[in-house]
């Protein structure tokens, strides 16, 4: 009997039609789940923070408090606003939640736990989380709200402004690597944390020996301009001024009630899944492990520890975003275009010329 | 179906909208309406439309017996109930050259010291709040919970205190009481390294608050402004200083006075502040004398026929009891200067051309009572 089961699964993986319907499934039922168990952990991360306990009522720890609050926003009332344009109202949250899940077929958990590998995988994930502005910018404006149409002015300086030092880090990333296929640039980094893009632009060990200078001099603050215009792009703390909520009410959202609004939120986190799990295997080695490589005689076994370590530090960043919302007061809006056009894209764009010099310069070292 | 009205296309260049900041709006803490005139993100014209909590506080004053209305003055600023109780129990004293007892003025001088303080860590909590930190202000509720049950031990109540009496207060201190309030002066230091570390030291909240909403000390003089907006624009005036009350006197404490006119010198007037009424606090608790705490007064209150002042330096700034009496039992005028409703009134100079979120943080720094406002 089992031994039937394991064949099914089997066949069922290895056969196409099948094998995407099972991973596109999957991948919804891990955003749904990454929704609203981050909620959960964002809430009782918050509590911690300050000093109390969190939500605590519903089941153990509160973990059926995700569950309870879906089941409060199903039951609500779905209205939009008199005077706003119907359609566009209704479909910026599809909008907004459809992109996270295309993103996440592209990515790789593990060396085999890929729904598509893509050899423009890179090129895929950014051409689609492009999309939520437009979603975010279309909801707003649609609410025929003054609070939301402020916002939705926002979102769109605010996220031109971001995705140019975002894809200027991108393009010194593509240059390192030389592939958009991201499994490629995951395997790229195997043999241990000192082979990852974080510090291999610094030094580069593969070739074996001493090993020579590195294509990234600036590989760590690369790093850190990406996960900041992530926090941007995701509209999170200290960048949160699309929602602003003292002093746009709550920005675009303002008008959707019920699971209108429970579909931005939700797609807030997919987002920011989207966000970390790309700086994890852009930066931080995916899937692979921190101390050498994981033998290819471990099978299963080892894509499974594998996908242990991506979540890993995956989870990492996601917390450190929770982290940076709970800790600092919000930027002014201008001071975020500030440090997007004076700080951020100069150093990007000398990050690339660097990175282009170095490469090209014959192996001194 | 509802057909949306159309709006007659106007010059776009110098087309304006107006959206109501309030009455019910997150950053205005209570039901202030400021009707903004907005060019994009640019304000253009901003009126503050108070009256939605008027509750008739003055008249209130002219039907009641004195000590019948001295409740309601705790009920004004509801976060600095002490010193608003003090400026009206002081005026009737004055009128009425009733002697209060030393160790009463000790008292007083404690239990609203410690109430400034709990009134500037709500202050300051709210403002990061409005400025997007959440975490602050839960911290800043943690240390004003201590006050409380400082508070609370000595007055019965832990927000609207009536604990002041014509001629001292109601209840004596127990030994209890001083060696808490002494126990917290040292904790609430270590707490206030804590808040520099965590707010005034943070780089985005320098951003937000440094060259912000400037207020020169003219545009004080012109509006009427007081309490830490006036400090904070380079004016030394204090009335605990200015005009002493009570024992201020014989305190050791000094008057922080920032010049740059900003956001940032008035926040950092309050949280000097913070560390001035420690410092006070810390020399009451080890002068007190023993005591009586109620002084003579007579049966039936009638004051002389007259006006009588009498001025505090409450949390928000100087809070001015005018009394009138006809010689009755009741009051026949009670005139309430509340500083609130003078820092607000240069709100709408002061954030002319001003970006939204800055003004937001403008009228934190302004640490508005809706309810000191309407009275």
């Amino acid at each position: 009997m089992i031994a039937r089961t394991l064949e099914l699964i089997t066949f069922l993986l290895t056969h196409e039609p099948y094998r995407s319907l099972i991973y596109l499934l999957c991948i919804c039922g891990f955003v749904a789940a990454n929704a609203a168990y981050l909620v959960w952990v964002e809430r009782k991360g918050a509590g911690r923070f300050q000093r109390r306990p969190g939500p605590t009522e519903s089941g153990p720890w509160g973990l059926l408090q995700p569950p309870a609050d879906g089941i409060k926003l199903l039951s609500k009332q779905v209205m939009a606003p008199p005077g706003s344009d119907k359609i566009l109202f209704w479909a910026a949250p599809l909008m907004v939640i459809a992109p996270p899940l295309v993103c996440l077929a592209a990515i790789p958990f593990g060396d085999t736990i890929l729904a598509r590998n893509i050899n423009i995988g890179l090129l895929l994930v950014f051409s689609f989380g492009s999309i939520n502005v437009m979603a975010l910018m279309l909801g707003g404006w649609a609410s025929r709200n003054k609070f939301a149409i402020i916002s939705s002015a926002r979102v769109v300086s605010q996220n031109v402004a971001y995705e140019i030092p975002m894809l200027l880090v991108v393009i010194t990333m593509i240059m390192v690597t030389g592939t958009m296929n991201l499994q490629e640039v995951i395997i790229q980094q195997a043999g241990g944390f000192w082979n990852w893009n974080i510090l291999r632009g610094i030094w580069d060990f593969s070739g074996g020996g001493w090993g020579h200078i590195g294509g990234n001099l600036l590989a760590p603050i690369t790093f850190l301009i990406f996960y900041t215009c992530m926090l941007a792009e995701t509209n999170r703390a200290p960048f949160d001024m699309a929602e602003a909520e003292s002093e746009l009410v709550a920005g675009a959202f303002t008008e959707y009630g019920g699971m209108g609004f429970g579909v931005f939120f939700m797609a807030e986190y997919a987002n920011i899944v989207v966000g970390c799990a790309l700086a994890t295997l852009l930066f931080l080695g995916g899937w692979q492990s921190p101390i050498g490589t994981l033998p290819a005689s471990w099978g299963i076994i080892g894509t499974l520890v594998g996908v242990g370590f991506f979540f890993a530090k995956m989870y990492f960043l996601i917390f450190s975003v929770v982290w940076i919302r709970w800790t600092f007061p919000r930027t002014q809006f201008y001071g975020l275009l500030n440090l997007s056009w004076k700080i951020l894209i100069p150093i990007s764009l000398f990050t690339l010329l660097l990175t282009s010099v170095l490469l090209k310069l014959p192996r001194l070292f | 179906m509802n057909v949306p009205t159309l709006i007659p296309v106007g010059d776009p260049a110098n087309e304006t909208f107006t959206i109501n900041l309030g009455p019910q709006h997150p950053a205005t803490h209570g039901v202030l309406r400021v009707k903004l005139e907005m060019d994009g993100e640019f304000i253009t014209n901003a009126q503050p439309v108070p009256g939605y909590i008027h509750r008739m506080h003055e008249k209130m004053g002219e039907n009641r017996s004195w000590a019948q209305f001295l409740p309601n003055t705790s009920r004004i600023d509801y976060l600095s109930a002490l010193t608003y109780t003090h400026a009206f129990v002081g005026a009737v004293e004055k009128a009425a050259k009733i002697e209060v007892p030393l160790r009463a003025e000790y008292i007083r001088v404690i239990t609203s010291e410690l109430n400034r303080i709990s009134s500037h860590l709500v202050g300051w909590g709210a403002w990061v709040m409005d400025l997007g930190g959440f975490t602050p202000i839960l911290y800043a509720f943690d240390d004003r919970e201590k006050i409380l049950d400082l508070l609370e031990a000595v007055t019965g109540s832990r927000l609207t205190y009536c604990y002041y009496r014509f001629g001292g207060v109601c209840d004596d201190v127990d030994e209890t009481f001083i060696k808490g309030a002494a126990a917290f002066v040292p904790y609430m230091r270590e707490r206030m390294k804590m808040y520099k570390k965590l707010v005034t030291g943070n780089i985005i909240f320098r951003k937000r608050v440094e060259g912000i909403g400037p207020i020169s000390a003219e545009m004080c003089r012109k509006y009427g402004a007081c309490g830490p907006v006036l400090r904070g624009s380079g004016v030394n005036y204090d009335v605990r200083k200015a005009e002493p009350y009570s024992i201020y006197k014989d305190f050791d404490f000094d008057v922080p006075v920032y010049n740059e006119c900003d956001s940032l010198a008035r926040y950092l007037v309050r949280m000097d502040e913070i560390e001035q009424s420690l410092r006070i606090i810390e020399q009451g608790c080890a002068k007190i004398p023993e005591g009586p705490v109620m002084g003579k007064v007579p049966r039936v209150l009638k004051l002389p026929v007259g006006d009588t002042c009498f001025a505090t330096e409450c949390g928000r700034g100087r809070l001015l009891v005018r009394i009138t009496s006809d010689g009755k039992e009741e009051p026949y005028r009670v005139r309430l200067r509340t500083p609130c409703f003078t820092n607000l009134s240069l709100f709408e100079e002061a954030s002319q051309g001003m970006m939204l979120a800055d003004a937001i943080s403008l009228m934190a720094s302004l640490d508005l009572v809706i309810p000191d406002i309407d009275r």
